[in-house]
């Protein structure tokens, strides 16, 4: 089985201002990713450019068997990034936000309810205009609209951010059981314990470049992860789970 | 295609429903403009009259302002929150991207002009005759309207002015269609449809064109915006 990703000398340029100034990168299938960096370093920039968001300017970037200079769009359906902005309508409710977003990836819409329940979203929220949504309730449902597509390949930027406590613990186990369903990860994070301890492996961006990919950190703690059926299994989107 | 057409229409209409803009404040705005029309060329009405000779250029002038403010909001939408990186990301097809937008806009248009053209007819004193001709060339106008409208407005989505872009853009491309527009409507009115039927051909041609160029270069505008 080939790499999820693979990037080679990847260059992507915004006008004449390099995005990226030649990434190479490899994420195994199943595989969890941190990317490391400060501000401008060039993470947001790599997760859109494997979303298919933003083009390839030289180099080689292979996504989930698509070569990425030759047809952005195929990829895109087999992808789920939440960046920085929610891409969610606020004149539609939380439910037709999802439909909308299940039915255009002609993923499973049975996925729609058990993601609501997930995030805890069900319930009241289900059927409010995201509009009237606080910023973590937003997160939240941007959140859900991943969970309810199963994407090949989760792409995250700054997923912890805006979430409460709980929020963040529940994210963790999404990752987790994504991960175990057989999904790749690839997630940017400033919570860098946390983020650390989800992921098998770290690599450090800098100037839009690879600097130093690091060996994988220690095993998450036992009770860092904690499942909804059982204390520390991780959420199955497979096979769902109603959460109290 | 046709699939993600019916969703992105479906998706656009929802919207529509539940924000009630285009009932809110598009169509009161295009009655106004008849309105003022007919206070800055009245007050005299009936046969004879600068309204009643004027009344189908007038009518189209309000549908072409209130098609620039469906088109600002149906792209104001996507623009909320970078919903339009949604929409590329989702794998939709472009073209039925374009299509789903352009036929939400469109359903939109065909019911304002329904009430324009009866609130222009008691307003002018102009009765509606030649029903087929009006309601044929309000299809096909309404086609060409939002077919080039839907590529304006996605090029606009990503410019900073994009309030006083798409005026710029849209009016000039639309005057053909403004004009074989009235002129069909003038021979309806008249009671002449016969002499509708050529200027009905010319906006079907538009129609096709605008369609055809709207099919194919959404997707890359898009890309850009």
């Amino acid at each position: 089985m080939g790499p999820v990703i693979s990037l080679r000398e990847a260059v992507s340029l915004s006008g004449r201002f390099p995005l990226l100034a030649g990434v190479t990168f490899e994420v195994a299938e199943g595989e969890v990713v941190h990317l490391r960096g400060p501000n401008g370093a060039g993470k947001s920039s790599l997760l859109r450019l494997c979303a298919g968001l933003v083009a390839v300017s030289s180099g080689t970037a292979v996504v989930l068997g698509h070569d990425l200079t030759a047809d952005r769009q195929t990829v895109r359906r087999e992808v789920g990034l939440l960046a920085h902005s929610s891409f969610l309508y606020d004149d539609l409710s939380v439910v037709d936000n999802l439909r909308f977003a299940v039915r255009a990836s002609r993923s499973d819409p049975a996925g729609v309810d058990r993601a609501l329940a997930l995030l805890g979203l069900d319930g009241r929220l289900r059927g409010t205009r995201v509009g009237r949504l606080s910023a973590g309730q937003r997160r939240r449902t941007a959140i859900a609209v991943l969970a309810a597509r199963r994407p090949r390949l989760w792409l995250l930027d700054e997923p912890h951010a805006g979430l409460d406590a709980e929020g963040r613990e529940l994210l963790d186990e999404l990752v987790v059981g994504a991960r175990s369903d057989g999904a790749t990860v690839v997630l940017a994070s400033h919570e860098l314990d946390r983020a650390d301890r989800l992921a098998d492996r770290v690599v450090a961006l800098a100037g839009g470049r690879v600097v130093a990919p690091a060996p994988a950190p220690a095993p998450a703690p036992a009770d860092s992860v904690r499942g909804c059926d059982e204390a520390r299994a991780p959420v199955s989107l497979a096979e769902g789970c109603d959460v109290a | 295609m046709w699939r993600d057409a019916l969703l992105v229409a479906g998706k656009d209409l929802k919207i529509e429903l539940r924000s009630k803009v285009g009932l809110g404040q598009v169509v009161p705005f295009a009655l106004v403009v008849l309105l003022l029309f007919g206070l800055a060329l009245g007050p005299g009405v009936g046969r004879g009259s600068v309204l009643f000779s004027a009344e189908p250029g007038l009518f189209w002038i309000a549908v072409l302002l209130a098609t620039v403010l469906a088109v600002q909001r149906s792209f104001a939408v996507e623009a909320v929150d970078d919903a339009s990186d949604g929409l590329r990301l989702s794998g939709l097809d472009p073209a039925g991207i374009f299509v789903g937008k352009a036929a939400a806009i469109g359903c939109q248009l065909l019911v304002l002009e329904l009430v324009l053209a009866l609130v222009s007819s008691l307003l002018y004193d102009r009765h509606l005759e030649g029903g087929l001709l009006l309601a044929g060339s309000c299809v096909v106008a309404t086609v060409g309207l939002v077919s080039i409208g839907t590529v304006y407005g996605v090029v606009s989505l990503g410019a900073r002015q994009r309030e006083t872009l798409l005026p710029l853009l849209f009016f000039p491309m639309v005057a053909p269609v403004l004009l074989a527009a009235t002129k069909a409507w003038d021979a309806a009115l008249s009671g002449s449809p016969g002499h509708g039927l050529g200027w009905l051909d010319v906006l079907a041609v538009f129609a096709v064109a605008y369609l055809a160029i709207g099919t194919v270069a959404f997707g890359p505008l898009l890309e850009d915006a």
